[in-house]
Formats: structure tokens, sequence, C-alpha cells
């Protein structure tokens, strides 16, 4: 696992939102949760950024990535599973905030 | 497009007209060899060594796991660190893995929404089913009709955790140890370790579909 360049600012079960960000170009933040509330499952470590990587930058500052888990019945509407299940999507920190 | 990049594919170019993306990828491979990027050989070489990994890899992983509760331990808070027991000593240049464990009340399921992010390194090469769109985008909508779709029901009470991978982080699933298995060998369970159980589209075969 990478080491962290900086510490993160989130902890496992911490409550963050998903940032609505108009990052134009590539990036790793699925649609589906932008503006959606979770919880902090685990924090994989600092990864180089994508966003830059992806047009040839160093992608740093390496990132805090995080395992956030939703409700896939905030997700979905209409979801038909049940109550319990949930979604799990890496999101680096830029991405998050408090909830 | 360019036949001197460094090596000669003998008789695929010449026998067969190659589709879009074949000759893009070619065109590129020649641009890069040309610039001292990358060689022949080292392209070579990633091929082959992607090609000799196969679901035995990490179906050995998952019957360790079974078999050693220590080695489980290991390989849930650390999967790369406890897979290089095992061998696969090269696994620091390779993407970050963590497992995911079934049990009694949760089953996980690995989709990438975005591409094709996948545990190559213990699995292969993912099947086409996991890079299709139809896949990516239902088994996150609706991950119980997909994995009926695989033949799988879950047990009533059993709640679906959905693990939408990307490029930093890989997800493995270790499923459940079958049932009847009391007593067998790491190398007899491997042979119940399929790669879809993996993936969590199914369950590990069953005692009855390997014996006799």
């Amino acid at each position: 696992m990478p080491m962290a360049e900086q510490q993160p600012k989130f902890g496992a079960g911490d409550r963050v939102r998903v940032r609505c960000l108009n990052v134009k170009g590539h990036n790793r933040t699925p649609w589906f949760i932008r503006g959606k509330v979770g919880t902090v499952e685990r924090c994989h470590g600092a990864y180089p950024n994508p966003e830059s990587l992806a047009y040839g930058g160093s992608g740093e500052p390496a990132m805090p990535l995080y395992l956030v888990e939703f409700s896939q019945r905030q997700l979905w509407e209409g979801y038909e599973g049940r109550e319990g299940d949930k979604l799990l999507a890496d999101v680096f920190e830029h991405w998050l905030e408090p909830a | 497009m360019s036949e001197s990049h460094g090596h000669e594919h003998p008789g695929m170019a010449h026998d067969e007209e190659l589709g879009y993306y074949a000759r893009r990828v070619r065109a590129m491979e020649a641009v890069l060899v040309e610039k001292g990027i990358v060689s022949g050989e080292e392209v070579e070489r990633l091929v082959a060594e992607g090609e000799a990994r196969t679901p035995a890899d990490g179906a050995r992983i998952v019957a360790r796991a079974w078999t050693d509760p220590g080695f489980k331990n290991r390989l849930l808070a650390d999967a790369k660190a406890a897979v290089a027991e095992m061998g696969y000593s090269e696994s620091e240049s390779l993407p970050d893995v963590v497992v995911a464990e079934n049990t009694d009340g949760v089953h996980h399921l690995v989709v990438c929404t975005l591409c094709s992010c996948y545990p190559t390194w213990l699995l292969g090469r993912p099947p086409d089913w996991y890079k299709s769109l139809t896949y990516r985008s239902r088994a996150v909508i609706d991950p119980r009709g997909v994995m009926g779709e695989f033949g799988l029901e879950l047990e009533e009470g059993v709640v679906v955790k959905v693990l939408d991978s990307t490029a930093d982080v890989r997800y493995l699933v270790l499923p459940q140890r079958p049932a009847g298995t009391e007593g067998w060998s790491e190398v007899e369970l491997a042979r119940l370790v399929t790669r879809d159980s993996m993936v969590g589209v199914s369950r590990p075969l069953t005692p009855e579909t390997v014996v006799g």
C-alpha cells in the first residue's frame, strides 16, 4: 500500500457526501454516487491522481483513496433488492466532503 | 504500418485482415518501440506474463484461506503481503488487491462500471461478459437479477454488497467453503473454486460435482 503524502481527512465510519465537481475529462467518480451520502469503510492509502495521470501529468500530489459504502435504496429509485444491500466504490478525497 | 518494430508477427499480418482496433494497437506499439519507450521484447514479456495467469492462481489462495485461519486473517488484512507468501514475488509492481469475505450474512459481487478493472494477476484475463456494458451497468442497479441469471439465488436474509472497482485497487471475493468438504486438502479444495465464484456471480462447486 502506498504511503499517504498527507494525513487522510476521513476515517472509517465517517459520513461523507460525494461532491458534484465539474471535472472535465477523465475521472474515476461514477455519476450515480455524485451528491449521495455514504459511510467511509476504509482508507486504502494515497494514490497518484488519475485526473492528472490521464493527460501525461505526474499524478502528484498523491490523494487518499477511500472505499465508501452507500445504501442501494438511496442510489436507485425502485431498487428491488433488500433494504440492507450496499454499493461500495473507491473515491478520491477531493471528491468527498463531510456530511 | 511498419513491419520493422523489433520483432515479427509471423503469419498474422499477411493471412488475415486485422480489425480497426488491432491495427490501431499495432500502430501505437510501433511508435512506442520506434521512440524507445518500450521494446518489442518487453511487450512480448508482458503479454506472456499476463497469459500465464489463470483462475487457478486465485483458487490456490482461496483454498489456503479455507484451510489456514492465520493466512485468511493476513489475506483479509493485507492481501498483497499474504499472497507474496505463496510465491507471487512480483506483486510489488501490480495493483493493490482487497479480498472481500462472503459470510452467512453478506455476499459480495465485483464489477468495474468504468471499464474492466479486475484482479488480473490472480485470475487471469477477465471474461468478456465482465467487460460488457450490460454487466457493468446492471451489476450495480440489479445485482440480484444478474446473479439469478448466473444461477445464483441467495438465502433469505443475505445482504448484497457490490464492489465497484477502479484501477488502483482490485477486489477478489473469498467465497464460503462448501459444506461436505471437511478434511479436504488445499489441492482438493482448489478444484472447487471457480473464477465466477471469486467475482461473486456464483458459488464454488459442490463436492458432488468433482467426486466420482
